[in-house]
């Protein structure tokens, strides 16, 4: 883990001004700006796996470990991906529009890197465990859920 | 011309010692609480309907963190900047030897014990609607809480909000005895009623607030600018929350969205009270919110 997370420090710290500026005009471009748009994705992704989970954990669909497993398996796949290019500076909600991210995500003592390292874990707890029956993947669901709450907490805007 | 002068001199009295009777502080006696026997295990359940956790306990607290009571987070208003005081056990800096009266008339009636009015970015205006049985059961289980020695910080409010007195006021005219929303409830949409409008204080920050900072009952729940001053807090009414009284429900048990998004921000924290309640008492408040008058019948 300890690689890529200095990647993504490396790159919401610091680099990429170029990449950035290039996004930018694209953005400006064409309305909608790209970054945005993949990282939104990425998040419906995670929803979209963190759901077939919850519908489980609430009982409103039946446990079934294979499926779990493939959704608990996404989720670590996510938290994988590098994610330099979507986190470009200048894509906060008072740089542009269409986006809740909050300027804190750049700003120093940001902890996103943190939280975005605590859902890692959280989904490497959960795929050890999601095909295990319904009560170990609902407990190690919450420590995920945990960590999507953090960021949101303090660095996504109210609608 | 004497006589006219005269005239108003009285005027003026009668004026000020009229809002000098007014504003003065209204005690809960020790008799009037006598009869109450508070059960510090009932009292729980009051304590997580009740939210007190979310503005007593320190910053991002979590787990048993939440437990201690002793203030200190700040919250921006268009009046200045409130700080919640200590309200943990401690007898030097939290409430530790406080009567059961002195409990009821902070919490009914928004008077401290020694007689000042609170400034209502604490919710005694809901409090005020709870049952008394259910803040003596509180009551004794703060007193089972940890005690923090944290001195309680002082508000940051500016002339003339700092004149404490004229809170005397606006409990003239804001303080209210009936619930917002009436009418034929079944039992569970009544409980939900009593969660969300004595206890949980929902309106606070999802219904919009006239010139001196009052909810605006004609739009209750109707969704309100956040307090931080970014965004928008969101309505509640069916016509505007279409999700599903199972969805409200689980939403305030594990704090997912029907599509699985995390909730953010202040509301994380009433989850992380409301999960603590009977699953009957979540969906009693998804039930009431099924009965809020639709916001854009609003007048």
């Amino acid at each position: 883990m300890s690689l890529p997370k200095s990647l993504i420090a490396a790159t919401l710290m610091g680099g990429l001004a170029l990449s950035s500026l290039a996004l930018t005009a694209h953005a400006e471009s064409h309305g909608q700006n790209p970054a945005v748009t993949a990282r939104q994705g990425q998040f419906q992704i995670m929803a979209l796996n963190i759901g077939v989970l919850g519908q489980m954990a609430r009982g409103n669909t039946d446990y079934d470990a294979e499926t779990a497993q493939a959704a608990a398996n996404n989720l670590l796949t996510m938290s994988q991906i590098d994610q330099r290019f979507h986190w470009v500076p200048g894509t906060d909600n008072e740089s542009i529009e269409g986006t809740r991210a909050l300027p804190a995500i750049w700003e120093e003592g940001s902890q996103v890197i943190a939280i975005w390292g605590r859902f890692g874990e959280g989904a490497a707890a959960l795929a050890e465990v999601a095909g295990d029956g319904l009560d170990p993947m609902r407990t190690a669901l919450g420590p995920v859920g945990a960590a999507c709450g953090d960021c949101h907490d303090d660095y996504r805007a109210e609608e | 011309m004497r006589r006219l002068v005269r005239a108003i001199i009285l005027l003026a009295a009668i004026g000020a010692s009229a809002g000098w009777v007014l504003t003065r502080p209204v005690h809960i006696t020790d008799d009037e609480v006598a009869a109450l026997i508070g059960d510090a295990a009932a009292g729980e359940a009051v304590f997580w309907a009740g939210g007190c956790a979310s503005c007593h306990a320190a910053e991002d607290a979590s787990g048993e963190a939440r437990l201690v009571l002793g203030g200190g987070q700040a919250f921006p208003s268009d009046f200045g900047t409130f700080r919640a005081p200590n309200i943990s056990p401690d007898p030097r800096h939290g409430i530790g030897d406080w009567s059961l009266a002195q409990f009821l008339t902070a919490m009914q009636n928004g008077i401290s014990p020694q007689g000042q009015h609170y400034y209502p970015a604490f919710p005694y205006t809901a409090y005020r609607l709870a049952d008394r049985q259910d803040l003596a059961d509180l009551f004794a289980f703060l007193q089972t809480l940890p005690a923090s020695d944290q001195a309680s910080l002082p508000h940051d409010v500016g002339f003339p909000f700092s004149i404490r007195r004229a809170v005397g006021l606006w409990n003239v005219l804001y303080l209210r005895d009936e619930y917002v929303v009436t009418g034929d409830l079944t039992e569970e949409e009544a409980r939900g009623r009593y969660l969300s409008e004595a206890l949980a204080h929902c309106g606070e920050c999802h219904t919009p607030r006239g010139v001196l900072g009052a909810v605006d009952r004609n739009r209750w729940l109707h969704g309100a600018p956040a307090l931080t001053g970014r965004g928008t807090i969101p309505a509640l009414t069916p016509d505007e929350l279409d999700w599903s009284a199972d969805e409200i429900a689980a939403y305030l048990n594990d704090g997912f969205t029907p599509t699985f998004d995390a909730a953010g921000g202040h509301m994380r924290s009433v989850i992380a009270n409301l999960a603590n309640l009977d699953a009957a008492d979540r969906a009693a408040i998804a039930a009431y919110l099924g009965r809020l008058p639709p916001a854009d019948t609003a007048p």
